[in-house]
């Protein structure tokens, strides 16, 4: 029912775009009237959902605005359900990410509840759980399903696809000037192929065993027996499927990203005239499509070991007093596949919500972002970096020590791009006149975790130190302060920035406000002592420390960890209540442009159609960081340069 | 905004409730904590002064009315220092780092004493290599009930060695090599006293050496608890029970160590009884 449009309109999309490339803005309405509107076959002319409509109407018959409203012909299904719109498919992710990441929070207060009560029971957990919290307390193999659960959901449905697969979905099209993605139809794909491995993962919470259960880096031979632990059993399989689904999802959305951005630039939108935004996708989708196919790769081969006799990951192993067949495998050949994608992942997630920060932080500092080239060549830096570090994850695995130092260099490398961006971030923000925005609040809530967790980063990448640290609670602190909660920052700065362009409403101002200010203290609260349980050397993953003299003295600190982290999740609910009643009933936008952007998405109409530009496309003149240049506010991109404007 | 700043200081009262006061109990374990220190020194300065100025230039420069952004896009001098200067605190570092690594992770002394570590689901057992200083060799298609560590006596060298489940015993003041292996998952031998750790993997033996300069003894009067022991903590998630696999080492001194090692049994008398015929 769909694939027809999509390469017609690919190709009109081109054939405009060289059209547009070779004559001035003015001569493209003669330039392209060979093919009048009236001669039109019959078909291409009711096609309303595609773009290939809008540029005709729009482009063809010129200022023949009557033409904007393209909607009659949609069904809920297509425009709701499987939507070719960019827009719609990153409200799709947005709100999948959502559910998913309140699923993933609240295992991590169930969890956090054995560890800060580990004396206590909950009688309405096994309401809840089952056989699986029988008398009210988490079996140690649910505990473990719980822990990989929220590590898988949280890395991939919510940072991975609900992060870029929201904002690259909606702004790139919109921010570099594009009717729709490259291809619209393997973009709806993407979203129903992100839909399945949902499916398929939430099922394997229901099955008989449990869910895998083995931590989100799924290591053999844990993962690949059955013997070795209940999750290993059929909610391994589960996972792998799963994750194999998601892995295709990420990879047709990110051939498409990068497609649309290389090719599908508006006149005048250079590469060095690209919103940050763009470049920090643009990055991510690159570190996407080189990466994930080795831990597919890994992922079936692990597949095959479970399944199919082979020794990939397998050998010498006895165990549950049976002598296992198998032969010459390597368990850490696994943890090179996975930690090849699984680093680049800590960058997949980190990248766009960079990239947002410091366009959210520019915009509402009045003032232009520091140093652009710096910027995009740091984020440049970080993309190649991430591929060669990966091995700092394995500086215990009895890696060959002279390799491990070579990771150490590598890794403690990435800190000089870090720090770029950070004196970057802090002097756009120097003599600034800045608005307070929520998601301005929380951009600089996003360059304060990157800094505190970048800078535990520096202890872990350097091998001596990660003898004592490594797979304690200071890598936890470490990783949920950089990767996890500044991303979600990043991600919050987005959906409150955007949430206007999405919807044409606002969010709730002072439920925004509460939201900021309980989840960064909540989250300084939570993650900064656990650095100190790290120090001491408290090894993670453990379900109770009471057990054990050199870990039971911090039994206070963990309930209180545990208890912040609850009050914490309730603040995202007010969030997540906050989202869905704007939707519906949020102050309306009134004005195209409410935060006096450069950016070209907010010359859309405030309710953009499917095309976004009921006319021409707007033309690029500038850079989109001017702001206070020449004594105005802001100058958005699409005016020209003026007779008398500076040059800086 | 300087709420923020609020919290951080509050967290700072955690400093000395938690942190381990103890100091390292092995001579490799101090290098690592000085370089802890060092590197905590010049993080924490980066940390405050970024803070800082982040919350305090949100702070100033809120927006007012008549109050002008300043256009300000780039200025080479000023990236050029903040690419520079990183970068020449992280040599440091590096530098630092590798020298400790590369003697932490190289061979261990020659008069180190072996000892084997096998972890498997939920313990940790040891074999010493008794008189002859030579372990057995070891075939885990072996394994049997009675011999769970695949061990092979048709090799001489094994009859004398010993085998010891869940407590270790090591002298104090002399290196202590271990050779790790796992027979199922992969575990991870964490010393946090000791500030060491490496992993036991199926089919891929690991070493890691080290010296204690604290006996257990020591350390009970040192912190007081009169309960205290080095705990070995599996580091690795190896299944149901990951968080109760527990091994316990006792440093003692050397005369204690000789003693204790002279009243084990070897694994000759051991399996004597099943497999007579390699009593030579």
């Amino acid at each position: 029912m769909f694939p027809d449009k999509a390469p017609v309109q690919n190709i009109t999309d081109s054939t405009i775009k060289q059209v547009t490339q070779v004559l001035p803005a003015k001569k493209i309405k003669t330039g392209y009237r060979q093919v009048p509107v009236e001669c039109m076959p019959g078909e291409l002319k009711s096609k309303n959902m595609s773009s290939v409509a809008t540029l005709q109407h729009a482009d063809v018959h010129g200022a023949h605005d009557a033409h904007h409203e393209h909607h009659h012909h949609e069904t809920f299904i297509t425009k709701y359900v499987f939507s070719q719109d960019h827009k719609m498919i990153a409200k799709q992710f947005l709100i999948t990410g959502i559910i998913w990441a309140i699923i993933g929070g609240l295992f991590s207060v169930i969890f956090r509840l054995q560890l800060g009560y580990p004396d206590s029971t909950f009688p309405w957990l096994e309401d809840l759980l089952g056989h699986w919290a029988a008398g009210g307390k988490l079996k140690p193999e649910f505990y473990y399903a719980l822990v990989t659960m929220h590590g898988t959901i949280l890395v991939f449905f919510v940072l991975t696809a609900g992060l870029s697969g929201t904002f690259a979905n909606f702004l790139i099209p919109l921010q570099i000037g594009a009717r729709d993605m490259a291809s619209p139809f393997l973009n709806m794909l993407s979203y129903w192929f992100f839909f399945l491995a949902s499916i398929i993962m939430f099922s394997s919470l229901f099955v008989q065993t449990g869910p895998a259960s083995g931590g989100w880096t799924i290591y053999p031979p844990l993962s690949a027996l059955g013997e070795a632990s209940s999750g290993s059993i059929i909610g391994m399989d589960l996972w792998l499927v799963s994750m194999a689904m998601f892995i295709i999802s990420s990879l047709l959305g990110g051939l498409n990203y990068i497609t649309t951005i290389l090719n599908m630039r508006t006149k005048g939108m250079s590469m060095t005239r690209l919103p940050l935004t763009i470049w920090a996708l643009f990055f991510t989708a690159v570190l996407g499509v080189l990466s994930f196919p080795v831990l597919l790769s890994g992922a079936i081969l692990l597949l095959f070991d479970r399944n199919l006799g082979t020794s990939f990951f397998l050998s010498d192993i006895v165990i549950a007093g049976k002598i296992l067949p198998n032969e010459g495998g390597s368990a850490i050949l696994f943890q090179h596949l996975f930690w090849f994608l699984g680093h680049p992942e800590v960058y997949i997630i980190l990248l766009p919500a960079m990239g947002m920060s410091s366009e959210i932080i520019s915009v509402n500092s009045r003032k232009p972002i520091f140093g652009y080239m710096a910027m995009v060549g740091s984020v440049f830096a970080i993309a190649i970096l991430a591929f060669l570090v990966w091995a700092h994850h394995m500086f215990v695995t009895g890696l060959n020590p002279f390799l491990g130092s070579v990771f150490v260099l590598l890794t403690l490398l990435i800190a000089v791009p870090s720090a770029i961006k950070v004196f970057n971030w802090l002097t756009t923000l120097w003599r600034a006149n800045i608005r307070f925005t929520p998601g301005m609040l929380f951009a600089i809530g996003f360059v304060s975790l990157f800094i505190s967790g970048g800078l535990t980063g520096i202890f872990l990448g350097n091998s001596a130190l990660d003898l004592h640290l490594h797979d304690t609670y200071f890598v936890v602190a470490h990783f949920h302060i950089v990767m996890g909660v500044a991303s979600f920052f990043g991600m919050f700065a987005g959906v409150y920035h955007w949430f206007p362009k999405m919807f044409g409403r606002y969010l709730n101002n002072t439920m925004a406000y509460i939201h900021f200010w309980i989840t960064i203290i909540g989250s300084y609260l939570i993650f900064w002592p656990m650095h100190y349980e790290g120090l001491a050397g408290m090894p993670r993953r453990y379900y109770d420390y009471s057990g054990w003299s050199s870990f039971n003295m911090f039994a206070g600190l963990n309930e209180f960890i545990s208890f912040v982290s609850m009050i914490v999740f309730a603040a995202q609910l007010l969030f997540v209540f906050n989202f869905f009643y704007s939707i519906f009933k949020g102050r309306k936008v009134t004005e195209l442009n409410p935060w006096g952007a450069n950016t070209l998405e907010w010359t859309t109409p405030i309710r953009p159609g499917h095309g976004n530009w009921p006319g021409e496309i707007p033309e690029v003149h500038r850079g989109a960081y001017d702001y206070a240049k020449d004594g105005k506010e802001f100058i958005p991109q699409d005016v020209p340069v003026g007779e008398d404007e500076s040059k800086h | 905004m300087f709420g923020l700043i609020g919290a951080w200081y509050c967290n700072e009262l955690y400093y000395g409730k938690t942190l381990f006061p103890q100091g390292s109990a092995s001579v490799e374990g101090e290098k690592i904590d000085l370089m802890l220190l060092i590197t905590i020194a010049i993080t924490g300065v980066v940390f405050v002064i970024t803070q800082v100025l982040l919350f305090w230039f949100s702070f100033k420069y809120q927006e007012k009315d008549g109050q002008k952004a300043f256009y300000f896009p780039h200025n080479t001098k000023l990236e050029l220092i903040w690419t520079t200067v990183p970068a020449i605190f992280l040599t440091v570092l590096v530098v630092f780092g590798l020298k400790y690594w590369f003697k932490i992770t190289g061979d261990a002394p020659k008069d180190s004493i072996v000892v084997e570590v096998t972890g498997h689901q939920f313990a940790w057992e040891f074999r010493y290599p008794g008189a002859d200083k030579v372990l057995g060799k070891k075939n885990y298609k072996l394994t049997t009930a009675k011999n769970n560590l695949g061990v092979d006596f048709a090799d001489p060298a094994s009859h004398d060695d010993i085998h010891i489940n869940t407590t270790m015993h090591i002298p104090v003041g002399v290196p202590v090599k271990m050779v790790i292996h796992s027979q199922d998952v992969i575990h991870d031998v964490g010393l946090p006293h000791f500030r060491m750790k490496m992993d036991a993997v199926p089919g891929i033996p690991t070493t890691q050496w080290f010296t204690p300069n604290i006996t257990t003894a020591d350390m009970k009067k040192k912190t007081g608890n009169p309960e205290f022991n080095f705990e070995i903590a599996c580091d690795q998630l190896c299944g149901s029970s990951h968080y109760a696999m527990r091994g316990v080492i006792i440093v003692e001194t050397m005369e204690e160590y000789k003693k204790w090692l002279a009243e084990q049994k070897s694994s000759t008398i051991l399996c004597s009884r099943t497999r007579p015929r390699f009593k030579i």
